[in-house]
């Protein structure tokens, strides 16, 4: 799993890479943390999902925890480009309410 | 029909290797990517579970078997790990029993909605075995009606 940040205009764009599954969740979330502590103040989180080949229900578990700390900042959270098998993770447990795709 | 059985220790590098082995077990039956994507996220976790729930982070083994039959793949996975004292809350969308770990709570219904028929049995100090099935082209043959 591999983590990316980049700012453009005052929103962060973190862009995921890989598999995202228990064994890999750790390391993605330090990283992610560390890329949204250092974007604090910035108006929105867009997360990138073009890169996530694979994902299961530990990857829900993983954005609605960046989701929380990203709220702690005043910071709404985004997702685009999830592949089709993210896709339908993410609508079926309704996460697209709480950071919707763009 | 073709069978399989395959036992691996409850580490998390191994979820990647369980399910690559079953959608390379379930190629000869021809499924869609979407079909074959659905099964590798249910086989995933079924196996998180054994790991994050059934052993708790402590190593025990997973036992995985397949079977094939037509255009339909069963599929069995089993941890003696420490069981389900209540299985009914567990099937429950977003409920955890690890709620301090960010965890979802929607392991059961991924596995549920992704796959044609799924069952579990649990005994608590005992284990836990996890039975689904997917039919290969049942969407395209109702498309087909």
């Amino acid at each position: 799993m591999q983590t990316r940040a980049m700012r453009k205009g005052d929103s962060l764009y973190i862009y995921l890479s890989g598999e995202l599954d228990e064994h890999s969740v750790a390391a993605a979330r330090t990283e992610a943390d560390r890329c949204i502590d250092q974007g604090a103040g910035l108006s929105r989180a867009v997360f990138n999902l073009a890169g996530v080949k694979f994902m299961d229900s530990t990857g829900i578990g993983f954005l609605i925890g960046r989701y929380k700390r990203l709220k702690r900042y005043g910071m709404g959270m985004y997702l685009e480009n999830p592949n089709a098998g993210a896709d339908k993770i993410l609508q079926i447990s309704g996460l697209y309410s709480l950071m919707p795709k763009i | 029909m073709n069978e399989m059985q395959l036992k691996f220790l409850s580490r998390s590098e191994n979820e990647v290797f369980a399910r690559n082995v079953v959608a390379a077990f379930a190629l000869p039956l021809s499924p869609t990517l979407a079909e074959l994507s659905d099964v590798k996220t249910a086989v995933s976790e079924a196996v998180t579970n054994c790991i994050v729930h059934g052993y708790r982070g402590g190593e025990g083994w997973i036992t995985l078997s397949c079977r094939t039959e037509d255009t339909c793949l069963h599929i069995e996975i089993s941890d003696s790990g420490r069981g389900i004292a209540d299985l009914e809350k567990a099937l429950q969308p977003f409920y955890t029993s690890l709620p301090e770990e960010e965890r979802s709570g929607m392991g059961f219904t991924i596995m549920q909605t992704f796959m044609s028929d799924f069952s579990v049995t649990s005994e608590a100090g005992r284990g836990t075995t996890v039975r689904m099935s997917k039919t290969f082209g049942a969407r395209a043959a109702e498309d087909a009606r």
